[in-house]
């Protein structure tokens, strides 16, 4: 249908049909092997399938190897400071919901300088997709030990090996008040991922995503366990979760029937000692929204603006 | 005053009101006693008199400071002139005590002279504690001893003929005392009463209008002391508040969308004020979690296309800075609002300081040019956040509005702004962005350049805080980061071409300049005043813009034998120990003067905490003509 114009049919087409082509930028500097471009695929795949508007897209991050998303992406991008990106996306999001707003985030970047934000981030509760690329190392730094990094992980700052076990994301996540969306899956479960981030973007507020990496540079081990032996890998399966086809499905020696709804179950499901469970650990659609809050009184004209101000002038009257 | 109240004593007819040009009045009391509800009545009924008005409160660092205790002392001073009144003066005329114990807090910042009329609460001479009984006895004396007029009053006796519980209410019968002491119209005086309690019970507003007559009958019958202070009744339609409510309403007036801040003093009570109003003026008040937060998501806000404000103090700025380098190299515009407080550290969090100039100024790593701007009145705290925003979004940059702990707090009326749609913000430009512009198009001249905004098609970046070229791309090559520091630095150079030089206060050269910049205008002008009047040769020159600096500075400065800065910031003094011509650190004004000028700027600088009085200033000066006079007699001998 492409090339027809919209009116001159009487059905609601688009004017315009974007294509993967449409929201490339320039070519990812990431390293070979670097689960980074797999991601990038699928958000790319994603904004052609929703036929995501580039100008009406902005992707927000921090610093970091994962942080330099937004700079292959051809929609409006903020590369701003290390661990903050949490902040600046509410900020962007606040008085304007027309603007689809994702987060890019690392280990490092979320769960160790910007874990104050995070926490709030999950509070507020504001419609956005946000992505934990988790590599657990720092890696554009070159190898230093990062919250998430298995214990006794021998990197440049802990050469005799890391001597704290790793923060689980997804545990600390679930506590957090007000949290109303959590997911995991792995990089090099392309189906199952690009699925996730679908299922984040449909929903109504802030979609958290761990996703599971493996970094070829600075850790080649991570996770490699799981990507070694399926048996490491659990699925999370429910109608109200990640759709995922029989093929995906049966890929898995251990499927979990877990409702979403049921937060304490996902809470157990989190903390599995010998298994890593991807799927949707929680969502909850009801959840307030601060970003309903901070666009209430969006539609006021500039004379009931002047108006308001004139009536508190008064008070000040003498 | 006509005689609508009073009982037509003899006293009535007989005291004539000693006519005064202004009165300096002070209430004091523990916290939560209504000693600032006092003072601003005082002052909100002798503004609309047609006086000139200034207010400041007295605040303890704790909310429940123990009762009677030296440094929990809260309170108001009042300063009511006939003329324009700029700052809060030096020694109180008159002050009230509900205890005598809060009075010494006041005695070691030298608010008070020798005859100062001290009016004190008599009911702790009878307290059932006999320490009580004696410490009050002891110090009335010592008050005595030291040349206070001391007038012990019956305050609590006199409420309880009028309510049953004196300890709410007594502040109204001390305005009434004080609106028969200062002849006060007392139809003004029982309308601000209506209007303060105007949510509150018809009973509520009865019982203190009676405590008000009490007051000011009790004072009729029983004082020896009356004064007028004649006003200029003025038709124009005047607003009387604070800096910080000056900046909420600003704020509103210059079409902010968002004020995104954390909870800091001296600056909190702006975004209170946001808060309860901004709402109803199409805005919305963010609290983040923390200082960090707070500007990231007014950063935010702004680069999504309405520019937001965030206001805070000196440690919040320190927590900022990394922000506020963003901006600068990503060229967001942003307003901040630095309400100065003393430093470093957590350092004074309730007094004023002027110490922050050289962090904003320098503060983040790398060079980062950006806007400072200082008002100096309460109403240049309103027309300044106007203007800010204007500059950020002309300039795209961050622009910071320097006030203090005194403008925050510090009341004074001015002319109702007559606020207009056009000062608002103008709606986001959402149409195509113009085909091949680079989002960083540097203008070689002025550095300026336009900036898309998400939403516009064709406009689609990348915001980086690495350096760039101009379409936002990392820059590899490092000639680059040089051309973009200078587009961003020219911007300033652009602006400063814009403005015009500083007015000179009092003679255009002379022998000596005093400089200032923002909440001590006030008592350097009066002070130049006065020893203009003593026929020394002393002008003045307050600056609005701190970067970039308003022209012709050093063509001004050289028109003076010496020029000296005043500010409340620290700096050494030559003759300390250790201290000397060469190692001595100067204030942070003078510090950058001298840099720009390569003129030998003296300066004259404290951190006591308290706001620049007239008569420091005044001595300083004299003293400086003295020793002035002693090296000419030094040099002819």
């Amino acid at each position: 249908m492409i090339g027809i114009k919209a009116d001159l049919i009487d059905l609601d087409l688009p004017e315009v049909y974007y294509s993967i082509q449409d929201y490339e930028s320039s070519t990812a500097r990431w390293c070979p092997g670097c689960g980074d471009h797999a991601i990038l695929t699928a958000v790319q795949k994603l904004c052609r399938e929703e036929q995501l508007p580039p100008e009406k897209t902005v992707f927000v991050s921090g610093i970091g190897c994962s942080s330099r998303f937004p700079h292959y992406m051809k929609t409006y991008g903020f590369h701003g400071l290390h661990g903050r990106a949490f902040p600046v996306a509410e900020g962007v999001k606040f008085r304007r919901p027309d603007l689809d707003v994702f987060v890019i985030t690392g280990d490092g970047d979320c769960c160790s300088i910007g874990a104050g934000h995070w926490v709030h981030a999950l509070r507020y509760n504001m419609k956005m997709v946000a992505l934990l690329f988790d590599n657990s190392i720092y890696g554009l730094t070159k190898k230093q030990t990062s919250p998430t990094s298995p214990l006794g992980t021998s990197s440049n700052t802990h050469p005799r090996g890391s001597v704290l076990p790793p923060m689980n994301p997804i545990q600390t996540t679930l506590g957090f008040t007000n949290v109303s969306f959590v997911a995991q899956t792995a990089d090099w479960q392309p189906a199952h991922m690009y699925e996730t981030i679908k299922k984040a973007h449909q929903h109504p507020g802030f979609a958290f995503v761990r996703i599971l990496q493996r970094c070829p540079i600075w850790m080649k081990d991570g996770f490699c366990a799981d990507v070694g032996n399926r048996d490491m890998l659990a699925l999370l399966d429910h109608e109200d979760g990640i759709e995922v086809t029989d093929e995906v499905r049966n890929s898995f020696p251990t499927i979990i029937k877990h409702d979403p709804a049921d937060i304490n179950n996902a809470r157990f499901y989190a903390e599995l000692e010998d298994q890593v469970a991807i799927g949707l650990f929680y969502q909850d659609k009801n959840a307030p929204r601060y970003d309903l809050y901070g666009t209430s009184n969006l539609d006021m004209t500039n004379d009931e603006r002047l108006a308001g101000l004139n009536a508190h002038l008064d008070r000040f009257a003498i | 005053m006509d005689a609508v109240i009073g009982n037509g004593t003899e006293q009535d007819i007989m005291l004539e009101p000693v006519v005064l040009d202004e009165a300096i009045i002070e209430i004091v009391s523990d916290s939560g006693e209504g000693a600032q509800k006092c003072g601003q009545s005082l002052g909100a009924i002798s503004a609309r008199m047609g006086n000139g008005v200034w207010t400041v409160e007295i605040i303890p660092a704790e909310i429940q400071p123990p009762a009677r205790s030296r440094a929990g002392a809260s309170g108001i001073r009042v300063r009511i002139g006939s003329e324009k009144i700029t700052n809060m003066g030096d020694h109180a005329q008159l002050v009230v005590a509900l205890n005598e114990q809060v009075l010494y807090g006041r005695l070691e910042q030298k608010a008070y002279k020798p005859g100062t009329y001290l009016l004190i609460e008599n009911k702790w001479a009878n307290d059932p504690l006999e320490e009580i009984r004696t410490a009050y006895t002891e110090d009335v004396a010592k008050f005595r001893e030291m040349g206070a007029a001391v007038y012990e009053i019956p305050m609590e006796e006199e409420c309880l003929k009028v309510v049953r519980d004196a300890r709410k209410g007594k502040n109204m019968w001390v305005l009434g005392m004080l609106c028969y002491i200062y002849d006060r119209d007392m139809n003004e005086a029982r309308s601000q009463i209506r209007k303060i309690f105007k949510k509150k019970a018809e009973k509520i507003v009865t019982d203190n209008i009676g405590l008000l007559e009490s007051g000011y009958n009790w004072a009729r019958a029983n004082m020896d002391l009356h004064f007028s202070i004649p006003s200029m009744a003025t038709d124009e339609e005047m607003v009387v508040m604070n800096g910080n409510e000056a900046i909420a309403l600003g704020a509103m007036a210059a079409g902010f969308d968002v004020c995104s801040m954390y909870p800091i003093t001296p600056a909190t009570s702006v975004s209170h004020g946001l808060a309860e109003m901004m709402e109803s003026a199409g805005g919305k008040v963010h609290q983040a979690e923390d200082e960090i937060a707070a500007i990231g998501f007014a950063i935010g806000c702004s680069y999504a296309g309405k520019t937001a404000l965030t206001v805070t103090s000196g440690p919040g700025i320190a927590l900022k800075t990394e922000f506020i380098g963003l901006a600068v190299m990503a060229e967001i515009p942003l307003v901040i609002v630095d309400v100065q407080r003393g430093g470093p550290s957590t350092g004074l969090p309730t007094k004023v300081e002027q110490g922050d100039l050289l962090s904003v100024l320098y503060g983040a790593a790398g060079d980062a040019p950006k806007v400072i701007i200082a008002p100096s009145t309460i109403e240049e705290c309103f027309q300044f956040v106007i203007l800010a925003r204007k500059l950020a979004e002309s300039f795209r940059t961050p622009v910071f509005v320097l006030t203090d702990a005194n403008l925050a707090t510090g009341v004074q009326p001015f002319p109702r702004p007559k606020v207009s749609k056009d000062w608002f913000a103008p709606s986001i430009d959402q149409t195509p962005w113009t085909e091949g512009l680079s989002p960083y198009a540097w203008d070689p001249q002025t550095g300026l350049s336009k900036r898309p905004i998400p939403g516009q098609k064709g406009g689609m970046f990348t915001v980086t805080g690495l350096a760039h070229d101009e379409d936002s791309h990392v820059a590899y090559d490092p000639s680059i980061n040089q051309r973009a520091a200078e587009a961003r630095s020219r911007k300033l150079a652009a602006l400063q071409q814009s403005l015009k030089p500083p007015k000179v206060f009092g003679a255009e050269e002379g022998d000596l300049l005093l400089v200032g910049w923002g909440s001590t205008r006030g008592a350097i002008e009066e002070a130049v005043k006065k020893a203009r009047a003593d026929g020394l040769s002393v002008s003045s020159l307050h600056l609005h813009f701190l970067s970039p600096m308003e022209p012709d500075l050093k063509k001004i400065m050289q028109r003076f034998q010496k020029v000296v800065t005043v500010e409340l910031n620290y700096s050494d003094t030559v003759g300390r120990p250790l201290i000397t011509y060469e190692n001595r650190r100067y204030a942070q004004l003078a510090t950058v003067l001298r840099a720009q000028t390569l003129i030998d700027i003296d300066c004259y600088s404290n951190v006591y905490g308290q706001p620049m009085s007239p008569i420091r200033i005044y001595n300083m000066v004299k003293r400086m003509f003295a020793q002035y006079q002693q090296q000419l007699k030094e040099q002819q001998s």
